[in-house]
Parts: C-alpha cells; structure tokens; sequence
C-alpha cells in the first residue's frame, strides 16, 4: 500500500509532553477530543491545518519521555498516515506497533515542511515527490513486524492466543 | 559466557538462556497502572472481554489526579476502582502515595520482573528486579495473560568509585549521567550501576538513580541485591522478599562508564531537556518563584530529612513558593514523626497529600507564564508543569532547599563550608583558650 501525504517537519526531541500535553490530562479517556490537541505544544497550527493522510517528520528521539500510549493513539487518530524520524525512543516505539501507527526510521534531514512525501509500507521506500529523491527505512524487527502485521498487539493476541513473534 | 543483571533475570523468567538480543516471553511478577494509563489499559482489556487478571500482583494506583481535580478525573477514579473489584485486581487509594515509591515499598522484589504503565517503573530495578515502563496495551495484556515479551538489553554498566562531596546526592550523579549520554545515550540499553559509591549508597538513593534511567532513554537502571537491600525490606517488615543478586563477574557489557563521585558537583538540568545539566555554578542566581520537593525521585523520607535539615528555623525567600509532597502515606507518617512538616510549614512552605502532585501538570502547582520552578523531580519538558511558558529546572533536595531560603538557584555546598568554617573558628578559639 502506497501512503501518500504532506510532510509536517519538527525537530528532535518531541516529547510526549509537547505530544499529548499534560495540561489535557483530563482528555484522556476522550480521545477524540485529546486528538484535536496532538502535537500542540510543539507547532499550535498542526492540529489545525494538517490532513488526514499527511506525515509527521522529525529529527531525532521522536516520543520521548513518558508512556503515555495517548500519545501515538493520537497522531493516528488525527488522521497522520506514519511518522518518519532518524530515531524513536524505546516506549513510544512499541506503543506505535501496538497501536497500528506505521512509524518508519530513516534520514529525515533533506525532507523539508509542505514536501510531497509517498511511502510504502511494504518495502520501506519513501519518495519525495517535490525534491525527487527516494529513502530506504530501517526495517523492522521481525517481532514488531508480525505484530503490525496482525493489527497492533490486541488483534494480534486474539488472533493467536499468545504471543507469536517469529 | 557470564550474565548481566539484565540476562539473569530475564533468563529465570522466560526459563530459557537468554542474551542480549534474543527476543523472550517472560512471567511478569508485578503489573502497575497509574491513573492516566489505567483507564486506557481497561479499556482493551474489556474490549478482549478479558475481566480477570493473571500477574499474581495486578495493581491500580490513583496518584497523579490524587484528590481528583476535575469530574473527568473522578470518572476515570471509578472506572479503576470497579474494574478492580470485579477483576480482583489490588487498589491504591488516593493518598497512599505514587505508583513507584508503592512498588519499591510494598510490591517489587530482587529478581521481578515488573511491567507498569507509567515509564519510571525503572525504579524498582534498584531491589534487583527487571522493571520497566510500558504503554497501556502491553500492560493490560501482561496482567491479563502473566507474561510479555522482550528484547533482552544490552547492558552499559556505571562505575562510580569514590565518596560524594557533602552536599552532592546521587540525583547529582544521575543527572551529570543523563547529561553525558544524553537522553538517547542509552536507548533501548539496560543500565548496571556498581562500584564503591553505590555499594555504600543508601537504598533511598539508589532509587533515585534506577527511576532516572529512562531518561537517558534506557530500558532497565538495576543494581544488586545486596546487605543494603536486604536492610531495606527488612525496614518494610518484608526480609522474607530477599535474595541475594548480583551479575557473573565474566558479564559482557556493551559499554564501561566510570565515575569518580568525589568530582561532582551539584548538577541542575535546564529547561527544556533532562541532559540540558550543568554544573551549578552556571544556574547560580537564576530567580525561582517556586520549589517543588518531592515526586517518586526525591519524595522520600531521606530525601525530606536533608530538605528540613537545611530550612529548620529558616524562612522561604517571599517571592519564593515552596511546595512539599511525601512520596507515599508511610513517608508522610515518618516525616510527621521526625517533626519535619512542622520545619517545612514553618519555612513557609505548603504541604500536600501524598501521590504525585505538581509533577506532571494536572493540578496543586502549575507555573504561570515564565515563571520559573526548581524541582526534584525527572523530568522539566516543555509544558511539564501545566503550561508550556513554564521553566522547570532539576536539582538534589538539598539544592532546591537552600534555593528556597536564597530566593535563587544555590549551591548547597555553601552550607557545609560555612559550618566547616564555623567548626575551625571555634577548635581555633578553643586552641586560643587553652
Ligand atoms: S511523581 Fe511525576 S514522574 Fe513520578 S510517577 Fe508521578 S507524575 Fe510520573
């Protein structure tokens, strides 16, 4: 499958406080409500303008910070297609799988804000439409794969009865 | 080929010879929720139609909307609340304190494997367990089924050697290690720290080092399970808890860190970052409109001992707020028997209930626009505080005290050469006398 967006350019460091911030504690069990808020303390405008399909891009350790799985429930919710970063931190990552948000590794420097961005999922190539230039991500660990493959970590386990990662 | 403390635990646990690198499933001994993961967590269980749980210690903990602020909070208290008598699953109340500081006290134990939704739960790897944070979905499914899986870290081991200058803790160690490695310095890694200074550290302040671990990015922050270990659960009427646990001397580290404790200095993070640390001679003077002391990084009873030790019959700067919040309701009782609450009330500081308080920014402390906090806890991201025109700075207990009275970021060195100082006057005027 083909993904096919806009690029939304933040830095490094986008922490789940700027994702999902505090102050909206109360949102959590709203999430459609929590999801009109998602990356606001990093760039006001993005829940606003961004369009479903659209990619979020950043630079390193995208997700630090605390578990919060509202956090990437969110950026799907929104309607963003994957995240493209140079390096996830740990929790955020798996939370990603978990929840079925598409999350890809790879060298973000030459993709700039409003670029034309294609991905595909399948092979991990990402195209830059408006520089005209194609990435490869890393890909993903053989156990993380089956679980997104299967839908996130809920599908996966009523599908096996356990957990089946290779 | 010798195990980390990483390998060991992990290899008990999914009953297979585990090294770093191999993916396993392994029991899960603890599973936490706080109250803003734990409704989220429900959820997918119900949604699995799954209402039982299986890890022999499930817990609920309502610490970080504790009392609850606001309707939705309240809503959120009775969902867990229920959710927990019918899946038999244990509640922690409002007011008996913060998920981690809870676990360290009643629950984990040296070779758990503990699992909660919230990413400090590194903390408990201080008794020796593997304990680590996840998201709401992992953990519902490791207390539903007993098990999860994991990459088996690689481990970089902290070797601090050395005694601590009076006036420098380990939040000051940790805080110069985040700063060092940076955030992401140690993604995905197991981190072991040993040497001298932790063999003499205190269980107290070895928490502070285990909870921080994730803010260089790791997975685990473990240290042995030792004669200090054992003491400690002792003190919790818990000896029978113990076991000794150490990793084979032969253990293969990704990556050797050595610390000679006697050259740090008190250490402040910066906002917006953890590793944004320096030293404290560069936050000397900065203005601080409130002091935050407590959290499940230095909330805990030595942590206050050090704090009311330094603003006994002392006065808070007046542009200066000072907020105090026990860890826990048993760290609440000690300090009301020490007769630190009178110290810290007295100073003209505030007291709180137990359970997180300002920490994470839902209530009891948010920081208006540009005003700037100095707090004892982990973390001082943008909007941490509830509003992201706040400056959160990190300290010790001791630093954020005698900031307190200064009105402005401190070196709590100064106070131990100033009674050094007094103590060589008087021994000089005795001599004189004599
Ligand atoms: S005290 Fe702060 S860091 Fe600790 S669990 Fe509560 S909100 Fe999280």
């Amino acid at each position: 499958m083909i993904l096919k967006g806009k690029a939304w350019k933040f830095g490094d460091s986008i922490s789940t406080d700027l994702i999902c911030p505090g102050r909206y504690f109360h949102l959590r069990s709203n999430l459609p409500e929590l999801a009109k808020h998602v990356l606001e303390d990093a760039d006001q405008e993005f829940a606003l303008k961004m369009t479903r399909g659209d990619f979020v891009v950043a630079g390193n350790n995208f997700g630090l910070g605390s578990s919060r799985e509202h956090a990437p429930t969110i950026i799907k919710l929104a309607g963003v297609s994957a995240v493209l970063a140079k390096s996830f931190a740990r929790i955020f990552y798996r939370n990603a799988i978990n929840v079925g948000l598409p999350l890809l590794e790879c060298d973000t420097d030459n993709i700039e804000q409003g670029d034309e961005i294609w991905v595909d999922l399948g092979t991990g190539i990402i195209e830059n439409k408006t520089k005209n230039f194609k990435l490869s991500a890393h890909p993903l660990p053989r156990a993380m794969l089956n679980i997104l493959n299967d839908g996130g970590l809920l599908s996966h386990i009523k599908k096996h009865g356990d957990f089946k990662l290779d | 080929m010798g195990k980390t403390l990483a390998e060991k635990i992990l290899s008990e646990k999914s009953g297979q010879d585990a090294h770093s690198g191999d993916i396993v499933i392994a029991s899960v001994d603890v599973a936490a929720f706080q109250d803003g993961t734990g409704p989220l967590g429900v959820r997918q269980l119900q949604k699995m139609g799954l209402d039982k749980v299986r890890a022999p210690k499930s817990i609920f903990f309502l610490d970080h909307a504790a009392p609850s602020p606001r309707k939705e909070l309240s809503n959120d208290h009775m969902l867990l609340r229920e959710f927990s008598r019918k899946s038999g699953a244990i509640l922690s109340e409002v007011g008996d304190g913060v998920i981690h500081q809870r676990l360290v006290e009643s629950y984990a134990k040296p070779g758990d494997v503990v699992i909660g939704g919230d990413s400090h739960t590194c903390t408990s790897g201080a008794l020796g367990a593997f304990a680590t944070g996840m998201g709401s979905t992992d953990v519902a499914i490791g207390m539903a089924m007993g098990k999860t899986w994991f990459k088996v870290p690689e481990t970089y081991r902290v070797e601090v050697e050395g005694e601590f200058q009076p006036g420098v803790y380990s939040k000051d160690l940790i805080l110069y290690l985040i700063g060092m490695l940076g955030a992401d310095g140690a993604t995905y890694k197991a981190l072991e720290f040993g040497g001298a200074a932790i063999r003499k550290m205190s269980m107290e302040a070895r928490f502070v080092l285990s909870n921080m671990a994730v803010e260089a990015g790791a997975k685990v922050g473990l240290i042995v399970s030792d004669e200090k270990t054992k003491q400690y659960l002792r003190s919790r009427g818990r000896v029978k808890d113990w076991r000794p646990l150490m990793p084979d001397k032969d253990a293969i580290y990704e990556r050797m860190i050595k610390v000679d404790a006697r050259k740090l200095s008190p250490q402040v993070a910066f906002p917006h970052t953890v590793d944004n640390t320096r030293g404290i001679r560069e936050a000397r003077g900065v203005k601080v409109d409130q002091v935050f002391l407590g959290t499940c990084t230095n909330g805990r009873i030595e942590d206050l001992k050090i704090a009311a030790k330094i603003l006994k019959g002392k006065k808070r700067a007046v542009h200066t707020r000072l907020v105090v919040v026990p860890a826990s309701r048993d760290v609440y009782l000690a300090a009301m028997k020490a007769g630190l609450l009178d110290v810290f009330v007295r100073a003209g500081g505030i007291i709180m209930g137990p359970g997180c308080g300002p920490c994470v920014g839902v209530h009891q402390g948010v920081l208006g626009d540009g005003e700037v906090c100095l707090s004892t806890a982990n973390r001082n991201f943008k909007g941490r505080m509830g509003n992201p025109e706040g400056m959160v700075y990190l300290a010790s207990p001791a630093t954020a005290a005698y900031s307190a009275i200064k009105g402005q970021i401190s070196d709590p060195r100064e106070l131990f050469e100033k009674s050094r100082r007094k103590k060589t006057k008087k021994s000089s005027k005795r001599r004189k006398n004599r």
